[in-house]
């Protein structure tokens, strides 16, 4: 009995912090023409972007480590199998670049751990099959999701090549400590598509994408569009490449192998 | 004209008990469905659409291959289709409540559904797919219902009824396309991804539709008066064989392109379902091979064809080969690979199935209910009744003479 109240007492701050939220993102999506103030610290850009330095990420247990903290951030359920729930997760060379694959490929390449997650595409295809604008592309270039507005038609996974986006099978409450619940951000309820939004609610206050701030280094983050942004200033200078440049997309998160 | 569906045989009314059955048990999955969500199917993270998007997908092509008796008669004054024409639309309108219905099911937010008009998209197809189901159901009622009743009150069809017919035959074209646009232009599904499909949809459309509707003609013959004239029967058959000599020789293109070039990519999707899915699969997408390959002798070869004892196995053949191809193979082969060129399998759970039986049920039932007006009407008409020789009136027939000699 006791326990049951707690919980919805939870549930009920985990609401209200999601109504708290709610206004804000509806400024973010208007394009900034509403009264409502910004942060003043919040940080801006013409196109998020990020580099994955695999050269110091690599190894399973790194990326996993900052894959529990994004999904504690954003109170992304835990759920085994194939109906799993992820933001962000690993995999090997050959799944992440299977465009790029080549048997005699450096061993110590093949053997790493690649970090994957939503490239917040320049040019979307989840947006472009979106049929009611659940997901969109923010004027920072964030592929955003509005999980209000979806209606859970799953277009949007069969359009992204990079399967970046996880449904919501089933209540995806059920798959959380709801002791460690994160107040900050809000939960989802089933039946909707869920996927990695670069931290938007964390630019908005100035701070770096949680992944990037836990990384020690290896992730860069910054404005593709500005030459001086950390971002531009490593693919200056190093050799990176991205996945599946085929399809079009233009995936905003670049690997220095 | 509805009250012509309340009077019926116990036979009728047996059937419709029948159904209604089906539909309950089926809704059963569907409750549970709504209380716990998609997680009762067996779709995954990469296999994200399954069996109800695949049977939406195979409807649309019988919602559309109507049109093959429409256009002969509206187009080209083929007078011959003229009694067949009506159960052409009113299998349309079945066929789309079922699409629409399968839609309603496979989306995880259906009470959210109408955002898809409160905020419409139209860079999304499936916001067009919307658009051209719905539009074909509407012109279908109102072509279908109207033609028939002023048949029933033995007037000419009103003549402002024309351009919602001729528009009628191009939107029919327009919604498998459409469907199929839904498929093609997604980046990394290597299948799908082929400016082929619509054409293939269109070509398996109108063949296995044709078919169905033929066989769900066939059961009309039987349990009423209603006879389809040997001529109208004839074309159609003619019709459905060229369309599936047709599909096939566009998977062998597809075949053809994926080999020749051996882009891996290409070629995945296509071993996958013919050699490495389960043994079940891999099973049925041979079979699908072997029937095509069999119906295709069947309907080439006139004396086989002209067989009408033969010609019912001979659809339910062709039938079986187009719903693997398109109702399974398609969707399957499109997720599998994923996009890290892994597999997942996929199969729909039981659940799924008796969620998809109630709509088949639906529409069975709605199927039954207009067919049911349709021949009623038709039956006080005289319209293309059956002789006792086993003729239609609106043959011409010369057996009814010798029998009588006899
Ligand atoms: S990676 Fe996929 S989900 Fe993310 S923006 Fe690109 S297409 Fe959309
Ligand atoms: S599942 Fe949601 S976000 Fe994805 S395409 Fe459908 S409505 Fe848009």
């Amino acid at each position: 009995m006791k326990n049951n109240r707690r919980t919805f007492i939870k549930l009920a701050a985990v609401a209200a912090a999601g109504l708290a939220v709610a206004p804000k993102a509806a400024v973010a999506s208007s394009g900034g023409h509403s009264p409502a103030k910004v942060n003043a610290k919040a940080e801006h850009a013409k196109q998020w972007a990020m580099v994955v330095d695999t050269t110091k990420l690599h190894s399973a247990e790194e990326i996993n480590k900052l894959a529990e903290i994004c999904h504690k951030t954003h109170n992304v359920p835990h759920i085994e199998g194939k109906k799993e729930v992820k933001w962000l997760w690993h995999d090997t060379y050959a799944h992440t670049f299977p465009e790029q694959e080549n048997p005699h490929l450096a061993e110590e390449v093949h053997h790493r751990d690649y970090m994957l997650l939503c490239n917040h595409c320049e040019n979307p295809s989840c947006v472009r099959v979106c049929p009611t604008k659940a997901t969109f592309k923010r004027a920072d270039g964030i592929v955003a999701m509005d999980y209000h507005r979806c209606i859970g038609c799953r277009y949007c996974m069969a359009a992204c090549p990079y399967g970046s986006r996880s449904f919501n099978w089933g209540e995806p409450r059920h798959g959380l400590d709801l002791s460690k619940l994160n107040p900050e951000f809000p939960t989802r309820m089933r039946g909707v598509v869920e996927k990695c939004n670069f931290c938007v609610e964390r630019l908005a206050e100035g701070k770096d994408p949680a992944c990037v701030e836990a990384s020690e280094g290896a992730l860069a983050f910054g404005d593709l569009y500005d030459p001086e942004s950390p971002v531009r200033k490593v693919l200056r200078e190093r050799f990176t490449i991205r996945r599946k440049p085929s399809v079009g997309t233009e995936p905003c998160v670049y690997y220095i192998i | 004209m509805l009250e012509l569906a309340l009077k019926g045989s116990k036979r009728y009314y047996a059937w419709i008990s029948f159904l209604v059955v089906l539909i309950a048990i089926g809704s059963t999955a569907w409750i549970d469905q709504l209380m716990n969500g998609l997680q009762i199917t067996g779709m995954s993270r990469d296999v994200s659409w399954g069996f109800y998007i695949s049977q939406f997908t195979y409807l649309v092509g019988l919602a559309a291959s109507g049109v093959m008796i429409v256009l002969p008669n509206y187009f080209h004054s083929y007078k011959t289709n003229k009694h067949m024409v009506i159960f052409g639309e009113f299998m349309a309108i079945a066929a789309c409540i079922m699409c629409l219905f399968f839609i309603v099911v496979d989306i995880g937010q259906p009470q959210r559904m109408m955002n898809m008009i409160f905020h419409p998209t139209p860079n999304s197809i499936l916001f067009w797919d919307m658009i051209v189901l719905n539009g074909y159901l509407f012109l279908n009622l109102l072509v279908g219902w109207t033609c028939l009743q002023a048949d029933r009150v033995r007037l000419p069809h009103p003549k402002w009824l024309k351009p919602f017919i001729y528009t009628s035959v191009i939107w029919a074209f327009s919604i498998h396309t459409v469907t199929a646009f839904l498929y093609q232009g997604l980046p990394g599904r290597h299948y799908w991804l082929t400016a082929i499909l619509a054409a293939r949809f269109l070509a398996s459309a109108f063949c296995s539709g044709p078919a169905i509707l033929l066989l769900v003609m066939m059961v009309t013959e039987k349990f009423t008066t209603f006879k389809m004239p040997k001529n109208a029967l004839k074309t159609l058959v003619k019709i459905i064989a060229y369309a599936m000599c047709i599909n096939m020789f566009f998977f062998a293109l597809e075949i053809f392109t994926s080999f020749y070039s051996n882009i891996p990519g290409h070629m995945h999707p296509i071993l996958y379902l013919f050699e490495h899915a389960s043994s079940g699969l891999v099973t049925l997408m041979w079979t699908f091979i072997a029937f095509a390959a069999i119906s295709i002798t069947l309907l080439v070869t006139p004396k086989f064809r002209n067989n009408l004892k033969l010609l019912p196995w001979t659809l339910v053949i062709l039938v079986i080969a187009t719903w693997i191809d398109k109702g399974l193979g398609l969707l399957i082969g499109g997720f599998n690979p994923t996009p890290f060129e892994t597999i997942t399998p996929y199969w729909p759970t039981g659940k799924e199935l008796m969620v998809s039986m109630m709509i088949y049920a639906t529409g069975a039932l709605v199927v039954t209910v207009l067919f049911k007006i349709a021949t009623d009407v038709k039956e006080e008409m005289g319209h293309s009744q059956v002789l006792p020789c086993g003729c239609s009136t609106e043959d011409h027939c010369d057996c009814a003479p010798a029998e009588e000699a006899e």
